[in-house]
């Protein structure tokens, strides 16, 4: 007999109240899998908490953690009460999605920003669990074992990491992490191993990219897919999904428009009801990717109709790096005939404003390109600054490519409107106000420029006292962002939670 | 399933007769292994399953014999015809039928260490059409036997052309294929202002190849030969003017753009309005300094890793199968001398010697720097040195070989003293003789014409 979704969700909730009332009586939370992982060390839920503050909670045998002192040193922004609060309702979540799947050997990445199946809807909007922390060991053991029995292997960090940022992971781009796999692979698809590479070397980079490509591959493999006897589509392929989404976390950690992608997609498959016939299943889970993939094409177009607008004649437009958005703006805007100049922004080590730049200039566009350190002295003439962003977050904050912050900064000081460019589904539940706590390290060795055959940094490992930093992201705080131009319509930064609040309602 | 391996096992050896006339190649005794064990092993290490070995009709039944003892791979063995002089791409259009997705196609006289997901990895991450392995030669430094006078440096040079990265393969042609200059079109040129033309490699013969030019391969029967015409018709198709795509717009919202009307719609892939979108909203470039997308907008892409160290030879030379004997101990992971092997406790058997099995080394032998084969006899107060002696062999006392390849079941006679010869198979050297650098193999042989 076939539950409805309202018995399912029902269902959950007594299990939940089941388990509230159980967890008096025992001290220690039940082991949730059925192996023997009987570590005292490390709290024993799915998701390894990155605060660590002990529980004052009524699991009150727990063994505070090891590494509790120096980590809550690391983590100034977030007051005690609001991280247990967190945690607390976290670990509800888990637990009742622990009994949902209890009779089957899944596990979940314990990384990754989708641990909940999507059908578990939640009234209250779910902040995303954190990562694991590179420099927890109880955590990273816990992830590699984890890794281990989803079959992926686990990418070693490279160099020495700024102690400010090693809990973050720092690879190599000459360590692959198809080194110790098999060729031909077997555990992951094909496709989702080219996708990784091309992710891990840079092939293909940008939010709107990576998510398209990741939603191009899904296809390949629902296509591939055929149903094991005795399962169900909706949860083998679910099951099947969750190895190559650590695959590609590993390769490369996972942006908020493909954890928004995701999500979407597991919804998808766990609501194929049972009784449906495989062809059709796979058919259905293709034409939903294929209008999600339109959705976010139609989402640029209707953007940039927004957009136009905003665009008057003689403008003078800054734009930093590339943003595949900003660009097609830009080409809608010179096709309908709008009179602008563009003034390109680029900054070291990516060098990714010279391809906008061959993109803008091979449309017609007129262009000016300066480095970063030029802003101060070409924002005098620049009238309006369309920025892209990588994710908005909840409190309003832009998270972007690294100086995009100091050009709003800038623009700010000069009186400059700064206009940031975002589809809805790159908004992000997570909420951050500096740069530090969940950023990407990129390969160190990116930083190293050969000049007239002379190489300095060569040996930067040996220099005990030198690290080398190459961050990929940073936030800029709602204060300096004039406008979001959504598909939507225009909002404040401070509406994202609203939007956010409205999605959640119509899903 | 991402790839399937080809192994070619059916070439003749034609540049070491000596060896070749009666021992097939993929079956030459490298280490006290057959030679196509080599290739199998590695394919085997890196996570292959099953492998498709092309071969000729007389060798099918001792390599399958050979090899279901010595790896655990699933073999498929296909035999050709030996008399239909087949060339390497003949044998693949031959076995299309069995190609159902991307191939490599390994040659069975390679023996290398090579990290083979540097070679894959290019394949995928750029969807390349082939995809293939080189190496730096390296001097051969043992003497071989018969050769007079100085090496000569005859073999015909490869000139190859790499862009800046050392990774795409830009231009590829042999020596004997030019009359007397090196033509390098405009269109090269163009796209890729800085390449560099190295002359040193080895090619390797290990290619990734795409579905797509087996299929094309089928339209096109007048390719018989991988490297000599296959890879260099791929390498200059990559700029001809037909197989290009030339994007006249760049705009992430148009999806469909105008498909590929002409013949060269081979190397096109069911997916490519998905992955052009993708291009497009990524924001990488292979290049800079030109007003051309990714890959300057063309679909067929060569990509070749260069190997800077490790070990990387082909046997097909006389030099190559001596220096291979040589470091065949690096490569195999048993211990170099069998079981089964009986030494006598006077004898001295070096470190880097290979003793093969039920060998009887009678006392006071010495055995140093040489690889000694299956079922051999050796005598008392044998000396052996820097040798190769094949399966079945008996040595008789008093021998002094060094230098020198002994093949299967010849019997040298006693106190006879070779150095840098050459035994055939099955010859007998007489007792007492006095042997030096020599080619010593039967009538039969001698004179082919």
């Amino acid at each position: 007999v076939e539950l409805s979704k309202e018995e399912k969700q029902r269902l959950r909730k007594e299990k939940k109240q089941q388990k509230r009332s159980k967890k008096d009586d025992k001290g220690q939370p039940e082991s949730e899998k059925d192996k023997k992982n009987k570590k005292p060390m490390s709290p024993s839920v799915a998701q390894v908490t990155t605060q660590v503050q002990p529980a004052e909670t009524q699991k009150g045998n727990w063994m505070p953690p090891v590494n509790e002192a120096p980590a809550s040193t690391d983590r100034p922004t977030k007051s005690k009460a609001e991280l247990r609060a967190e945690r607390r309702a976290r670990q509800e979540a888990d637990r009742a999605n622990k009994q949902v799947k209890k009779g089957e050997s899944t596990t979940q990445p314990s990384a990754g920003k989708t641990k909940a199946p999507p059908s578990e809807l939640q009234p209250v909007v779910k902040r995303l669990p954190e990562h694991i922390q590179a420099d927890d060991p109880a955590g990273v053991k816990k992830l590699v074992k984890k890794l281990e029995e989803q079959q992926i292997l686990v990418r070693q960090d490279y160099g020495y990491k700024v102690s400010l940022f090693s809990h973050l992971h720092q690879y190599s781009r000459k360590a692959p992490l198809t080194q110790q796999m098999s060729i031909p692979s077997t555990v992951i698809h094909p496709s989702i191993v080219r996708l990784g590479l091309q992710y891990s070397q840079g092939i293909v980079a940008g939010s709107n990219a990576r998510s398209i490509a990741l939603l191009h591959a899904f296809k390949q493999v629902i296509r591939d897919y055929s149903t094991p006897p005795n399962e169900e589509l909706s949860r083998d392929l679910v099951n099947k999904l969750e190895p190559y989404i650590s695959f590609l976390n590993q390769c490369r950690p996972l942006s908020a428009s493909m954890g928004n992608a995701i999500k979407y997609i597991k919804k998808e498959i766990s609501n194929i009801p049972s009784q449906c016939k495989e062809e059709e299943a796979i058919t259905k889970l293709q034409t939903c990717i294929e209008s999600y993939i339109m959705k976010i094409n139609l989402a640029a177009k209707a953007i940039s109709k927004f957009a136009i607008e905003k665009i008057s004649i003689d403008d003078v437009i800054l734009v930093y790096g590339c943003s595949s958005l900003v660009n097609h703006i830009l080409y809608d805007a010179f096709k309908k005939k709008r009179k602008f100049r563009v003034v390109v922004v680029d900054s070291q080590p990516r060098l990714e404003g010279r391809e906008a730049l061959r993109r803008l200039v091979k449309m017609g566009i007129n262009c000016t390109y300066v480095l970063i350190s030029a802003i101060s002295y070409i924002l005098p003439e620049v009238s309006k600054v369309f920025l892209g962003a990588h994710a908005l977050l909840a409190n309003g904050y832009v998270m972007s490519r690294v100086g995009t912050s100091q050009i709003a900064l800038v623009a700010k000081a000069y009186n400059v409107p700064v206009l940031v460019c975002c589809e809805t589904y790159k908004f992000c539940e997570r909420v951050q106000t500096d740069s530090f706590v969940s950023n990407e390290l990129d390969d160190p060795d990116e930083l190293i420029v050969t000049r007239n055959g002379k190489t300095h940094l060569e040996d930067w490992q040996s220099l005990r006292m030198l690290g080398l930093l190459n961050l990929v992201y940073d936030v800029t705080p709602p204060d300096f962002v004039d406008l979001v131009i959504t598909e939507l319509g225009m909002i404040p930064c401070t509406s994202v939670p609203v939007v956010l609040r409205v999605k959640n309602v119509d899903q | 399933m991402e790839l399937q391996a080809v192994v070619m096992a059916a070439g003749g050896g034609s540049r070491m007769m000596d060896l070749t006339y009666s021992t097939p190649k993929p079956l030459l005794p490298v280490g006290n292994k057959p030679l196509v064990w080599y290739p199998l092993n590695l394919l085997e290490r890196v996570g292959f399953e099953e492998v498709i070995v092309i071969t000729t009709k007389e060798a099918q039944k001792d390599v399958q014999k050979q090899l279901s003892t010595e790896t655990k791979l699933k073999l498929d063995i296909v035999c050709l015809q030996e008399d239909a002089d087949m060339g390497t791409a003949d044998a693949l259009r031959h076995i299309q039928q069995k190609i159902k997705t991307d191939v490599l196609v390994v040659s069975c006289d390679l023996i290398t260490d090579v990290a083979l997901h540097e070679v894959v990895d290019l394949f995928r991450a750029h969807d390349a059409t082939l995809s293939m392995l080189m190496s730096k030669a390296h001097e051969f430094t043992e003497t071989v036997p018969g050769q007079k006078g100085k090496k000569k440096t005859g073999e015909q040079r490869d000139f190859v052309g790499v862009d800046e990265s050392g990774k795409r393969l830009l231009f590829m042609a042999n020596e004997a294929d030019l009359d007397e200059d090196l033509v390098i079109r405009k269109s090269i040129m163009r796209r890729h202002p800085r390449m560099c033309i190295k002359t040193g490699l080895v090619d390797a013969h290990l290619y990734c190849l795409k579905k797509s030019v087996i299929d094309f391969l089928a339209e096109n029967k007048s390719i018989s030969s991988i490297r000599g015409e296959l890879i260099p018709c791929l390498v200059r198709k990559q700029f001809s003017k037909c197989s290009n795509q030339q994007r006249s717009k760049e705009e992430p919202d148009e999806k469909l753009k105008k498909k590929d009307t002409n013949s060269e719609n081979h190397f096109s892939s069911a997916d490519d309005d998905l992955l052009e979108l993708t291009s497009n909203w990524s924001c990488w470039n292979d290049h800079h300094g030109d007003m051309c997308g990714a890959y300057h907008g063309s679909k067929l892409r060569c990509y070749v890793h260069i190997m800077e160290e490790g070990m990387c030879y082909r046997v097909n030379t006389l030099a190559a199968y001596i220096e291979a004997n040589c470091l065949a101990t690096k490569l195999l992971e048993e211990s170099a001398i069998h079981p089964s092997a009986v030494i006598s406790e006077q004898s001295v058997v070096g470190a880097d010697s290979i003793i093969g099995a039920n060998c009887q080394i009678a006392g006071k032998t010495s055995v140093k720097r040489s690889t000694i084969g299956g079922s051999t006899t050796i005598k008392e107060k044998a000396k052996i040195t820097n040798s190769i002696i094949m399966n079945g062999v008996t040595i008789e006392e008093g021998c002094n070989i060094q230098g020198s390849v002994i093949c299967s079941h010849a019997t040298i006679g006693r106190g006879a003293d070779i150095k840098y010869c050459l035994v055939g198979n099955m010859l007998r050297v007489e007792a007492e003789a006095e042997r030096t650098n020599e080619v010593i193999v039967g009538n039969d042989q001698l004179m082919e014409i």
